[in-house]
């Protein structure tokens, strides 16, 4: 997004991986990758991140900033605005200049256009896949970060990492994504969307905020703003009402199929196909149906 | 323990929200509730204080009808409430609103800021963020569980693979998701000993920001409908509905 403003780019990655990451980013027009592989980005989220980016910003002096929507990122964006004193717009669409940016409201139906003033750098939360990230080709010189931050934005620690596997298709890249909500009541009925997938064959089942946040499957079943964005041949939402914050991460599915028994659901705004009703017998019965045509 | 909880006034969520002709979301005078996210913020305030005494004051910013966010946060037991209420405040950017959030939070000493990881209505998800960092202390965020022990806050973070443990010493600042803790229903009694507790009102100027601090540095320049996406099938469920649904996915060569 970057590039369709200005060839004047640089990067900033920190944690263990950062240095290897410069060449991906030099190819997509990042001339200077300022890079630090330091642990402790990784084992003190949020703090020394921005005091090194804002040391950064106040020795390079950028129009603009921009971040991904990740948990990571809105860590650092939303202490960098306090370091700063710069405005902080999330979740854009689309950057028009260097303080002039898009983003949609109210659940998607409008379109505003933003104007950042104050001073500079302006910082911009970019949503993900906003845009296609193309590689322009180039190589970037990386410029190794100082990092002598004081004990104090250390005081938050990770003191344990626990690992919880999904299994079946990921869902970037599977063809048909299913997704459950709240509507399906109870955790244990993901498995009734398991095994439509397994019908269908190349499926990956998903879920909104709403059921991650309740406990009933692991983060990285999460579609939406906070989650991942899937673009599959075929979206099917279940017993979700598509609030902007999952609509985000879904609405470029090239069909998409809503089941839900409210029919003021604002994901049947979105759907190709709505189906107003108990998602406990459509879906099964679409199992079942997908299961007669393939004839097994 | 002193625990504060942030509290956003949002329009009722089933209503239709509108714009004024400032491009400003019409909040005045439109039916609005505590931001169902806050709640859950509130219930883990609550639990702790409840395990080891102290209070719990929930702070908004936002117009004179936010009181009704705050009266419901006392109703479901909070101690008490301090709303800032402010014309020059209309409109006000994500850094000015951390800025007022701060300076009020800053005037009693504080051991926990509990926030929720968005608000229902923006989802910017930075304020809380930003708020921690101009009160110099630590944030750990999107805690899906919520411990305080020894003067240490400990919680369970989702990443993109499974949950990390962060631990802080206190004072910090904490945001949580819906999985923290399932809110509680106002009780009759709490309805009423509600209107009992204490609620300071406070407008920019008791601050002591000033006037650039309080500059909101987005406006918006124009706002314009999304193109409107073609109305699909709409259909009831039956044999018919699943019958249209395999159909699309066979013409979507996915089955």
């Amino acid at each position: 997004m970057a590039r369709r403003l200005t060839d004047e780019i640089e990067a900033v990655a920190l944690g263990p991986g950062a240095t290897e990451a410069a060449p991906a980013l030099g190819g997509h027009g990042a001339r200077t990758v300022h890079a630090s592989d330091d642990r402790q980005f990784e084992d003190h989220p949020g703090a020394p991140a921005a005091h090194v980016v804002a040391r950064l910003l106040e020795e390079h002096r950028p129009n603009l900033v921009l971040f991904s929507t990740s948990y990571a990122s809105r860590d650092v964006a939303g202490r960098l605005q306090a370091l700063t004193g710069s405005t902080l717009m999330a979740n854009a669409s689309a950057v028009l200049g260097p303080d002039h940016a898009r983003g949609e409201i109210l659940g998607g139906t409008k379109i505003v256009e933003v104007e950042l003033r104050g001073p500079d750098p302006k910082l911009v939360s970019v949503r993900p896949k906003a845009i296609a990230a193309e590689p322009s080709g180039g190589t970037a010189t990386v410029a190794p970060v100082r990092v002598d931050l004081p004990d104090e934005l250390r005081r938050l620690r990770v003191v344990e990492r626990h690992q919880e596997e999904a299994a079946g298709p990921k869902l970037e890249g599977a063809k048909v994504v299913i997704a459950g909500g709240r509507g399906l009541q109870d955790p244990a009925n993901f498995a009734m969307l398991d095994d439509l997938a397994r019908a269908i064959g190349d499926a990956a089942v998903g879920a909104s905020r709403a059921a991650v946040d309740a406990g009933w499957v692991p983060y990285s079943y999460q579609i939406g703003q906070t989650g991942k964005t899937v673009k599959p041949e075929v979206y099917i939402g279940v017993g979700i009402s598509g609030a902007l914050q999952h609509a985000v991460g879904m609405k470029q599915a090239k069909r998409i199929i809503a089941i839900n028994k409210d029919p003021d659901a604002p994901i049947f705004g979105l759907a190709d196909i709505g189906v107003v009703g108990d998602l406990f017998e459509v879906v099964p019965a679409l199992t079942e149906e997908i299961r007669r045509r393939k004839g097994s | 323990m002193n625990v504060i909880v942030l509290a956003k006034y949002v329009p009722n969520p089933q209503g239709v929200p509108e714009l004024g002709p400032d491009h400003l979301l019409v909040r005045s005078g439109v039916e609005g509730a505590l931001d169902p996210g806050d709640e859950y913020g509130l219930e883990a305030g609550l639990r702790i204080i409840e395990a080891q005494g102290g209070e719990v004051v929930v702070v908004s910013m936002g117009p004179e009808e936010a009181m009704a966010a705050i009266q419901r946060a006392l109703a479901m037991g909070a101690h008490g409430g301090i709303l800032i209420t402010d014309d020059v405040l209309r409109g006000a950017d994500a850094l000015v609103t951390a800025r007022v959030l701060a300076a009020t939070i800053r005037r009693r000493p504080f051991d926990l800021v509990i926030a929720s990881v968005e608000s229902t209505d923006g989802y910017t998800g930075t304020v809380p963020m930003t708020v921690a960092e101009l009160l110099g202390v630590p944030s750990a965020t999107f805690a899906r569980k919520l411990d305080v022990a020894e003067g240490l806050v400990r919680i369970e973070r989702q990443t993109e693979g499974g949950y990390d443990v962060l631990e802080s010493p206190l004072p910090a600042l904490v945001t949580v998701t819906t999985a923290v803790a399932e809110p509680r229903y106002p009780t009759l009694k709490g309805i009423m000993q509600a209107k009992q507790k204490p609620v300071e009102r406070l407008t920019a100027s008791d601050l002591g920001l000033s006037r650039d601090q309080l500059a909101s540095s987005q406006g918006v320049v124009d706002v314009h409908d999304a193109p409107p996406k073609d109305r699909g099938e709409a259909l009831e469920a039956g044999p018919e509905a699943v019958a249209r649904i395999a159909d699309l996915l066979a013409e979507a060569r996915v089955i």
